[in-house]
C-alpha cells in the first residue's frame, strides 16, 4: 500500500473541504477501499475517514426507512424496526459477505462503490430509494450509471438513504460460494414506486431493472407469471464463475424464488 | 507521523505509525503480539480477527489510525490472568479443533464474538454460517463446529460469568 495522509474531519463541511484535495478519497468501513489500496489499484493523497461525522442511525416512519450512510450492514440486519418495516432489506444486509465484513462495511460505502455484484444497489433500485448527499437528493433511477459508476461527484458525500416502505418485497441471491457476492441477485418489490425488479451480479453495466419481469408481475404477482419470460444475455457478464447464458437462466430462477418469498 | 493511542488486552499503548499501517501490523510488529496471524491479502481468510470495542473485525482490513481510542482484544488477551484458558480455547483443545493452528487465533476470536452475540444459542447450521469469514485448510471444520457448540454451553452458563 502506498502511504497517504489520514484525515478524520468532525463536520460535513470539513470533510467536503478535505475531499476537494486532488486525489483525496473518502473512507467508510474500508472493506472495499483498504483491499483496493493493498493492491495499489488506487493512490490517494488523503484518505478522509467519514466516521467522525455522526452519519449513523436508522429512522423508521409509517412510509419510509431512512438509514445513515455510515450505518453498518450488521446494524441494519439486526434492527427490529427495519425487520418490521422492510424485512427484505434487513435480510439482504444480513447476507452481505461475512460477519466481520458486516461489522464494518456500510450502506453508504456500498452504494458509493456500486460494485456490479453488490447487494444494496438492487434494493435501492427496486424500492425506488432516494440517496441524500452533502449536496442534493438523488433518485435511485438517476444514481446508478454503470459498473463502479454513480452520479456522485468527487467531493460529494452520501449522508443517508431513504427507502419507501413497499407492500411486498424480497431479495434472493445466488451466491458465489467463495466470495459470497451475487452471481445473480434479484430484488422484487411491489410498492409506491410500482412493481419493480432489480438485478445485481448479472449485468455488465451493474444493477439493472428487468422490464419483462416487471410487466409480467404487474399483470400477475406470482412466481408462475415469470415462467418463460426471457432475459437477453447480450449485456450480461461472462467470467470464470458463470457464462452470460447461465446468468440469464439464473435471473429467471432467482426472480421466481424472490416472488415466492415475497408472498 | 500519526500517533495512535489504544488499549490492547487491557493495557494502554501509544504508538507512532504510518497512515497506511494496518491494525494487524501495529499488533504484530509494534507490540510484538504475533498471535494474530495474516493469512491472505484479500480480507477473506479471517486469520487476523480481533475484537475492536468488543466486536470482531478483520485487523488486516483496518488501518491502525482507525483504532485510535479503541479497546482491542487479541488471542493473547483471552485467557484469564492466571493462565486459565477461556472456555472457547479449552473446547478447541478438548475437541481437537485445530491441526496446524494457523487459522486458530482468528477462528477462536470470531467464535467468541459469534457466541457472545447470540445468547439465545446457536444451531449447528448457524455456527457453520457464522464462520463464513474464517477459512481453515486443515480440519474440515467439523471439530471446530463441535468445539464452538460445546463452548456456548459453558459461556452462557451462569458460573462462567
Ligand atoms: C470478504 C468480503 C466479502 C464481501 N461480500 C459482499 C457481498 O456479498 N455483497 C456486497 O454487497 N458487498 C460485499 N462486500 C463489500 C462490502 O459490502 C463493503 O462494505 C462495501 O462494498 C463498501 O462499504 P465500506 O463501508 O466498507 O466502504 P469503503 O471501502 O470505505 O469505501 C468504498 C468506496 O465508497 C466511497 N465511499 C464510502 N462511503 C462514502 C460516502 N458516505 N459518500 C461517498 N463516498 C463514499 C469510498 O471513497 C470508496 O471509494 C464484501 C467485502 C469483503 C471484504
Ligand atoms: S489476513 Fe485478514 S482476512 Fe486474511
Ligand atoms: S488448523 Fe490449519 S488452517 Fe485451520
Amino acid at each position: 500500500m502506498y502511504d497517504f495522509t489520514y484525515a478524520k474531519p468532525a463536520s460535513l463541511a470539513a470533510a467536503t473541504a478535505a475531499l476537494a484535495t486532488e486525489d483525496a478519497k473518502a473512507m467508510a468501513g474500508g472493506m472495499t477501499l483498504i483491499p483496493v489500496l493493498k493492491q495499489r489499484l488506487n493512490k490517494p493523497s488523503v484518505v478522509v475517514d467519514l466516521s467522525g461525522l455522526g452519519l449513523t442511525g436508522i429512522t423508521v416512519t409509517g412510509d419510509s426507512v431512512t438509514i445513515g450512510a455510515m450505518t453498518t450492514h450488521a446494524a441494519v440486519a439486526a434492527s427490529a424496526e427495519v425487520k418490521r418495516a422492510i424485512p427484505a432489506l434487513a435480510a439482504l444486509a444480513g447476507i452481505i459477505g461475512d460477519k466481520e465484513v458486516r461489522h464494518r462495511g456500510t450502506i453508504g460505502g456500498s452504494l458509493a462503490n456500486n460494485d456490479p455484484a453488490a447487494d444494496y444497489p438492487a434494493a435501492a433500485l427496486a424500492l425506488g430509494a432516494t440517496i441524500t448527499t452533502s449536496k442534493r437528493a438523488i433518485h435511485a433511477d438517476d444514481y446508478f450509471q454503470g459498473m463502479f459508476t454513480t452520479a456522485l461527484e468527487a467531493d460529494e458525500i452520501i449522508t443517508s438513504v431513504s427507502f419507501p416502505v413497499p407492500a411486498k418485497a424480497a431479495y434472493e441471491k445466488f451466491k458465489n460460494p467463495a466470495s459470497r457476492y451475487a452471481m445473480v441477485g434479484v430484488f422484487v418489490a411491489k410498492g409506491p414506486a410500482g412493481t419493480r425488479v432489480a438485478i445485481t451480479g448479472a449485468g455488465q453495466g451493474g444493477v439493472f431493472r428487468h422490464a419483462g419481469f416487471e410487466a409480467a408481475l404487474a399483470a400477475n404477482w406470482s412466481a408462475a407469471a415469470l415462467t418463460g419470460v426471457p432475459t437477453s444475455d447480450a449485456d450480461l457478464n461472462s467470467d470464470i464463475h458463470a457464462s452470460a447464458e447461465y446468468r440469464a437462466h439464473l435471473c429467471n430462477v432467482v426472480a421466481r424464488r424472490a416472488v415466492a418469498a415475497a408472498g | 507521523m500519526p500517533q495512535v493511542t489504544l488499549t490492547v488486552n487491557g493495557k494502554s499503548a501509544t504508538v507512532e505509525v504510518e497512515a497506511r499501517t494496518l491494525l494487524v501490523e501495529l499488533l504484530r510488529e509494534k507490540l510484538g503480539l504475533t498471535g494474530t496471524h495474516i493469512g491472505c491479502d484479500t480480507s477473506q481468510c479471517g486469520a487476523c480477527v480481533v475484537h475492536v470495542d468488543g466486536v470482531s473485525a478483520k485487523s488486516c482490513t483496518m488501518l491502525a489510525v482507525q483504532a485510535n481510542g479503541c479497546a482491542i482484544t487479541t488471542i493473547e488477551g483471552l485467557a484469564a490472568a492466571d493462565g486459565t484458558l477461556h472456555p472457547m480455547q479449552e473446547m478447541f483443545r478438548e475437541h481437537h479443533a485445530l491441526q496446524c493452528g494457523f487459522c486458530t487465533p482468528g477462528m477462536v476470536m470470531a467464535a467468541v464474538d459469534l457466541v457472545n452475540s447470540n445468547p439465545q444459542g446457536l444451531s449447528e447450521d448457524e455456527i457453520r454460517h457464522g464462520l463464513e469469514g474464517n477459512l481453515c485448510r486443515c480440519t474440515g471444520y467439523h471439530n471446530i463446529v463441535k468445539a464452538i457448540d460445546a463452548a456456548q454451553g459453558l459461556m452462557h452458563a451462569p458460573a462462567a460469568q
